[in-house]
């Protein structure tokens, strides 16, 4: 519960509005990616390598395609352009376009479990399945990397002729190490986070025709419409014959930024000009797509007597797995964020990102800014514990507020509200309960965060959106937005409304389509609703002033007299007024259109080199959030039970409060199966989860009530001043989480997952240690 | 082979292979893709549907099984344009994010309902953790059938239990391990 009102003035932003999408959805009526299908359609299935880390000495597809019903059978050689690029504009060669490539259809070597070999089209999905059965590969075995410390030794196997370095940040402020040996107290220790998957419900999918102009077109699950542009690549067509359509979205997080099922889709079709599905299995999906970075970081944290920091030296290292992606600009969210929300004169952070054999890391809801709070955020109650502060009051000494410049040289320019955040989250928190059972411990822990929305400030980053009335006073915006889930449409019929007046259900949106609607870039880095929300109010105060000035001649008033109401204008309080179909019919008479087009550009910055001394703004802003863990251990059996979770979140400003407690306990729920039971787990990089039975994401018995502080500064980029909110939830439930665990059991835990078996272990040493000393 | 059943009210006629689940059939046979595929193993629930009156997840039945049957998704749940009132919970409530789990969330927490499996929250709770969702931390999901619980209970809604429509003769409440 937020108790969030609609402000005085304001018709439906800040409102919970039903979202249109989810009357549709409860209905089972949205036709998914997976629910679309065309006559004659064929059937797409990928081979994937059995292999992790292996030559293809024989790829022999003859015998698949002499079976009945199989159409084609493409390897590396067939496809156009067998590259895929992840060349975000702006990275420099360093870290960034040239490494990250990685191939369509594995060309002569596969280097990791499950990499896609050869591609099939049947008649039926039943033949496709028979056919990967029939492809015949010979693998010669390579020897496998499936550690990131083992990766950097020289004599390591090379993943890639470039070499097992797949990135790397070092900067320094200050002097560290002056600043540790000044230090009155000095805390250290190692922290390791895990591979997980993004495990949204609806696995990759997709169909894809030839439509009639000729156009490759292509209806998937995607966050990323703008993956037109790399099908186009990987076929070899102009940008301009290639179409991406994208349906309501079954989840994201992330695991749909990079392409998934695109690529394949769009060759079965440019090759054989008959429409094609193809679904992934949740096996596929959890073994062979992309999932977060593993990350082992060690912190070295100084504070003088008065428990202000004074130094901190973070070295971070994260596995990147077999092929780079996204992973250069993961490692900078890191390094952005390995101070967390803290004030420090000395600080040194050396990040690096290497290959191994794992499934390749890349793009999830945090995106490397999540991974370090569990290591600031341990430091912060190491710390605490070594000068006997309060873990709260010693974050409230040194939290950054406005005016300040984050080590990367990041200035922050907006409130920092982490001390109000701190205040209203302890004020819901009640007594800690008592234990359950004899055996059992209770504990309480904090952990606070900040997380960057919006794309890098040199990517030049830019939405566009176009609003339009119907002639019988409907509206329509037209807006290439994917929908993953969080209400990404309805949000802007929210904003819409708010400035034309319509009433929401008067407003019809046609998303995530990159040929007819406007591109506003990525459902990613927490950016939708600040890039998108921007570009759709821009277009409906643009909207309002143009049809002001008509509505004002004929109302007699001067336009901004003019009041906009959900039939239409009025004056003076509705003594005067016109339906909206009226002033469209005055509007045409005199050559005034009744719809714009508007975009909304992002704030720009000097792009970042490869260079030490390089220092500037990096993000548009941040949002920041405070949260509190009540835990239960079961000190036996090691298992940890989460009995109450609150979380905070200064949001600038809501525009749909349920859609952002949407995001909120959402991000917690992910956060705490991160902390407790979720791990990919591999064995000499062969991975072994491949069902939801072995990947275990949180039931609604594992996730505590979630109480949500949502406190409204009135600062922020976004639309109406508000903030982003998709991924800043999902960093402080692991650190919390941790933080309460010690409360319970007196012992630390440092390695991510905190599952039964690492808890009891820590349990029984604690308790062994005590025997010794007693 | 043949399938034929009850689907929705209406009768229906499958040409399948004896090998299809009841998911695929509905949904590469009957057009009906209201039932999601999540994970095809019978552990992510989304592709929940009733079967005689009983929730069922339709990854994990053959096709032929269901011959003479009656299905239920829930696209038929809805009654002359009106949302069933699980349904229009769900919506007020804002349990809906990307909706894809939505489906078997409404058959599992009717059921639930029904089989008088929610009557806490703890239970509510329990009566869904067969149905995985990863994006609202199901808290809006457990208030909306508690919600739905006290309209059924003080007769608000006044229709009785929908979802067995069309089955007669569905099983009462089984004394089966639901609950905390």
């Amino acid at each position: 519960m937020s108790g969030v009102e609609v402000k005085p003035g304001r018709r439906v932003v800040g409102s919970d509005l039903a979202r249109h999408d989810a009357i549709e959805k409860v209905a089972g009526r949205t036709v998914y990616a997976a629910d679309f299908a065309l006559p004659g359609m064929l059937h797409a299935r990928l081979k994937r390598s059995d292999y992790a880390h292996a030559k293809l000495t024989r790829v022999d597809t003859t015998a698949a395609e002499a079976l009945d019903g199989v159409v084609a059978v493409y390897t590396a050689a067939d496809v156009p352009r067998n590259t895929v690029w992840v060349d975000v504009p702006g990275q420099t060669l360093e870290v960034g376009a040239l490494k990250a490539r990685s191939n369509v259809l594995a060309d002569g070597v596969v280097r990791y479990h499950g990499e896609p070999i050869a591609l099939v089209a049947a008649e039926s999905d039943d033949a496709a399945l028979a056919a990967l059965d029939a492809i015949e590969v010979d693998y010669e075995p390579l020897p496998v990397v499936d550690d990131a410390e083992r990766a950097l030794d020289p004599e390591a196997p090379q993943i890639h002729e470039s070499g097992n370095l797949l990135a790397h940040w070092e900067l320094e402020e200050g002097d560290a190490e002056a600043g540790i040996a000044s230090a009155a107290a000095v805390v250290e220790d190692e922290y390791r986070t895990q591979f997980i998957d993004h495990a949204y419900l609806e696995p990759e999918a997709g169909v894809s025709w030839r439509d009639t102009d000729g156009v490759i077109t292509i209806r998937a699950a995607t966050q990323v419409v703008e993956h037109f542009r790399d099908v186009a690549r990987i076929l070899d067509l102009p940008d301009n014959k290639v179409r991406l359509i994208t349906p309501y979205v079954g989840g994201g997080f992330g695991g749909k930024e990079d392409m998934t099922v695109e690529p394949y889709l769009g060759i079965v079709v440019a090759l054989t000009g008959r429409p094609a599905r193809m679904v992934w299995s949740r096996q596929e999906s959890l073994q062979a797509r992309q999932n977060r970075h593993a990350v082992r970081m060690r912190y070295r944290t100084g504070a003088d007597a008065d428990g202000r920091l004074v130094a901190m030296d973070v070295d971070i290292l994260s596995d990147g797995g077999a092929y780079a992606l996204l992973s250069a600009l993961v490692l900078l969210y890191s390094t952005t964020c390995a101070a967390g929300p803290y004030r420090c004169p000395n600080v040194r952070i050396r990040a690096r990102t290497v290959y191994t054999n794992h499934t390749p890391c890349s793009a999830m809801r945090g995106f490397g800014g999540m991974q370090v709070a569990l290591g600031y955020e341990g430091q912060m109650d190491r710390l605490a514990a070594e000068l006997g502060v309060d873990p709260l009051e010693l974050r409230r000494r040194n939290f950054v507020e406005r005016g300040d410049t984050l080590p990367i040289g990041q200035p922050l320019e907006t409130t920092v509200e982490l001390p109000a955040l701190i205040e209203a989250v302890t004020e819901r928190l009640e007594p800690p309960p008592e234990p359950s059972a004899p055996r059992r411990a209770v504990g309480r822990g904090f952990a606070c965060n900040l997380q960057p929305y919006g794309r890098c400030v040199w990517l030049n980053d830019w939405s566009s959106a176009w609003i339009g009335f119907e002639l019988d006073g409907t509206l329509v915006i037209r807006i290439a937005v994917p929908d993953i889930g969080g209400g990404q449409a309805s949000s802007l019929i929210q904003i819409a409304s708010e400035v034309l007046g319509v009433a929401p259900e008067r407003i019809t949106i046609h998303i995530g389509d990159s040929a007819l609607n406007p591109l506003t870039g990525t459902t990613t880095a927490t950016r939708q609703l600040y890039m998108s929300g921007n570009a759709v109010l821009k277009a409906a105060r643009d909207l309002r002033e143009q049809l002001a000035g008509v509505a004002a001649e004929l109302l007699e008033v001067e336009p901004e007299q003019v009041e906009f109401g959900a039939e239409g204008v009025s004056v003076a309080g509705g003594e005067r007024s016109l339906e909206f179909r009226e002033l469209l019919a005055a509007c045409a008479s005199v050559d005034v259109s009744w719809h714009v087009h508007a975009t909304y550009r992002a704030p720009k910055g000097v792009p970042w080199q490869a260079d030490e001394s390089w220092r500037g703004r990096v993000f548009p802003d941040f949002t920041y959030g405070c949260h509190a863990a009540d835990v239960e251990v079961d000190l036996d059996s090691g298992q940890t039970r989460v009995l109450r979770y609150v979380a905070g979140h200064d949001v600038g400003q809501t525009i749909n409060p349920q859609s952002v407690e949407g995001q909120i306990e959402g991000g917690v729920a992910m956060g705490l199966g991160y902390a407790l039971s979720e791990r990919l787990v591999f064995d000499e990089a062969q991975n072994l989860t491949g069902s939801f039975a072995q990947y275990l994401i949180p039931t609604a018995v594992e996730v505590p009530e979630i109480d949500t502080v949502v406190l409204e500064s009135g600062e922020g980029m976004g639309p109406f001043n508000a903030r982003g909110i998709g991924e800043p939830p999902i960093g402080p439930p692991a650190p919390a989480v941790a933080a309460a665990i010690r409360d319970a059991i007196g012992a630390r835990l440092t390695e991510l997952p905190f599952t039964p078996e690492r808890v009891a272990a820590a349990v029984r040493a604690r308790e062994e240690d005590a025997d010794a000393e007693g | 082979m043949t399938v034929r059943f009850t689907l929705n009210g209406e009768p229906q006629r499958c040409e399948v292979p004896p090998h299809w689940t009841l998911l695929r059939m509905l949904r590469d046979a009957a057009g009906h893709t209201d039932a999601k595929h999540g994970c095809g193993e019978g552990v992510c629930g989304a592709c929940a549907v009733f079967l005689d009156g009983i929730a069922v997840n339709s990854c994990s039945v053959l096709a032929p099984q269901v011959e003479g049957a009656t299905v239920e998704t829930v696209g038929g749940l809805d009654r002359d344009g009106d949302l069933h009132p699980l349904q229009a919970e769900l919506v007020a409530s804002g349990g809906v994010q990307c909706g894809f789990c939505t489906p078997g969330m409404v058959i599992s927490g009717i059921e639930a309902v029904r089989l008088g499996a929610a009557g806490s929250e703890a239970e509510i709770r329990h009566s869904l953790a067969g149905n995985l969702c990863r994006c609202t931390g199901y808290g809006k999901i457990v208030a909306a059938v508690g919600a739905y619980r006290d309209g059924e209970a003080t007769g608000v809604d006044g229709d009785g239990v929908r979802t067995t429509d069309g089955a007669p003769g569905a099983a009462p409440a089984p004394e089966v391990g639901i609950g905390p």
